[in-house]
């Protein structure tokens, strides 16, 4: 048991006492302080740089406009996150199951990360509309690569000695890619995962800005039309509570996925 | 279910554009215990993996028969240097890996397979760590769990490659002892670099030697395996062997 040992005791500095929400809040904590104290200090004027305070006072003052808002905005970014995890996991699927698929769609795949979203956001806006819809295609095609290729990698990572075992244990193809690959693509599939969290909202507000009635990156831009730069920083606080919220509950589902990996083997013990 | 021997016929293998062998005729008796040795590169491994069907880079071609007409395919099991342990399954899974993966109609049913793999892990002295997952264990344990999940494929022929080199030289004794009786009725085919290993457990040895190599048999010591690591015989035979291993390459 001398082995296990070795990899559970890890010993735990303050860094690592901090779990990673606690150790967000410290950091948000101290970007607000900084950020008070530039507007306390400089007398900057609440129409170029609201202080915290004020942005809590739109908060709370314009709750009902912001909830209207980031609901929406939180659909497309779920939608889009969904849709291209599906998709871009698909996709990993298909080109480790069909070797000829390989020759046509890893081109594609490049050249749709190779596309500058903002370039594509105008057209995507003329075919599909102002609506829901282009935003969560948009959420989609940003995460789809990170999803796709990291998957791909993973299934075509598997140890020999695995598909060894599959071998002699007589499994077909496609009970080896299911079995076998899937799971063993998982903690790289994991980092794809992450990425595409973190990557998902930014798809979402890029398409708003390029064309919307609502959601939170309309409601930004409007109001920074009308110099209420409060209300903008409200929209954006929202914003990032929900790419946080997203990022730690997609590394929170991972987990639980992975109930054998050392890091939660670390804290069960 | 007895076991088959098997006859191995015109195998070849070729390594660029070296031949390692050519036209190589082995036969495995039923039932016996055969290690296979031969110096690093020789090709005994590729050998070994080119009668399990497994795929290799290098051009090869095999005739393998068995001796009861019967396919091998679905009869044989695998056991590596490495656990090949997944982490994804408790060690109650790894062990019952073949009837988890293959999927409920293609075998036994689960509760049988479970009640055979607790078995097992309690002839190889695991029984308590049954829900625990593999990076809990040992290197050690690992390979002891390897061992019952080669043996719950409950196949005749069992192929072995270096199977006991990863771990410390008491665990390895131990492994030795369990391993044999354990798979003292299968037909076992097993590929080592430790004469003394190979002189403990063989019931014949075959020595992979020259270029293209040949099968050069070797006379194993009499008597139960696993011999005691005392018996006078081991010595003198070690010698032997060694001395069969040292030779230069061509014969």
């Amino acid at each position: 048991m001398s082995e296990s040992t070795s990899i559970q005791r890890v010993r735990p500095g303050l860094a690592r006492q901090l779990h990673g929400p606690a150790r967000a809040l410290l950091a948000l904590a101290l970007l607000l302080a900084a950020w008070q104290a530039v507007v306390s200090l400089t007398g900057v004027p609440r129409y170029i740089l609201p202080s915290p305070l004020a942005v809590v006072r739109a908060l709370l003052d314009q709750r009902a406009l912001l909830a209207h808002h980031a609901l929406v905005t939180a659909t497309e970014i779920l939608g889009g996150f969904i849709g291209g995890v599906l998709l871009g996991l698909a996709t990993a699927l298909l080109l480790a199951r069909f070797r000829p698929l390989r020759r046509t769609l890893l081109p594609l795949l490049l050249i749709s990360q190779a596309i500058p979203l903002f370039a594509l956001a105008p057209i995507l806006m003329l075919w599909l509309g102002y609506g829901l819809w282009p935003k969560i295609l948009m959420a989609m095609l940003i995460i789809y690569f990170p999803v796709a290729s990291t998957g791909y990698d993973g299934l075509r990572q598997t140890p020999q000695g695995w598909l060894d075992l599959a071998t002699t244990f007589g499994l077909s193809r496609r009970q080896t890619l299911l079995r076998v690959q899937l799971p063993a693509a998982l903690p790289s599939l994991a980092s794809g995962l992450r990425m595409a969290a973190s990557a998902a909202p930014i798809g979402a507000v890029i398409g708003e800005w390029v064309g919307a009635s609502q959601g939170l990156g309309y409601l930004m831009l409007n109001a920074n039309a009308r110099l209420q730069i409060d209300v903008m920083f409200a929209a954006l606080v929202v914003l990032v509570a929900f790419a946080l919220a997203l990022y730690f509950g997609v590394d929170a589902a991972i987990r639980a996925a992975m109930p054998w990996h050392r890091d939660r083997l670390e804290a069960s013990v | 279910m007895s076991p088959p021997g098997l006859d191995i016929r015109r195998a070849s293998l070729t390594f660029g554009a070296r031949p390692l062998f050519h036209d190589l005729a082995v036969e495995f008796d039923a039932g016996s215990w055969t290690c296979l040795l031969g110096r690093s590169g020789c090709g005994k491994s590729s050998l070994l993996r080119m009668i399990a069907g497994l795929a290799l880079p290098d051009r090869h071609h095999i005739e393998c028969t068995t001796s009861d007409g019967q396919p091998l395919r679905g009869r044989l099991a695998w056991m590596s240097q490495q656990d090949l342990l997944v982490p994804w399954l408790r060690v109650i899974g790894n062990v019952m890996l073949g009837t988890k993966w293959r999927g409920r109609r293609a075998g036994p049913t689960a509760p049988e397979a479970r009640e055979r793999a607790l078995a097992l892990l309690a002839r190889v002295g695991l029984a308590d760590k049954a829900d625990a997952w593999p990076a809990a264990l040992s290197g050690g344990q690992r390979q002891r769990v390897a061992l019952a999940r080669t043996l719950h494929e409950d196949a005749g022929v069992v192929l072995m490659d270096e199977p006991f080199s990863a771990v410390d030289a008491i665990t390895r004794l131990e492994l030795h002892d369990l391993a044999s009786e354990l798979l003292a009725t299968r037909t076992v085919i097993m590929v080592t670099h430790d004469p003394l290993e190979a002189l403990r457990l063989a019931d014949r040895l075959l020595v992979l030697q020259g270029e293209p190599a040949q099968a050069v048999p070797l006379a194993a010591p009499t008597g139960q395996r696993p011999r005691a690591l005392d018996d006078p015989q081991l010595l003198a035979h070690q010698a032997e062997l060694v001395a069969l291993l040292r030779e230069p390459a061509h014969v």
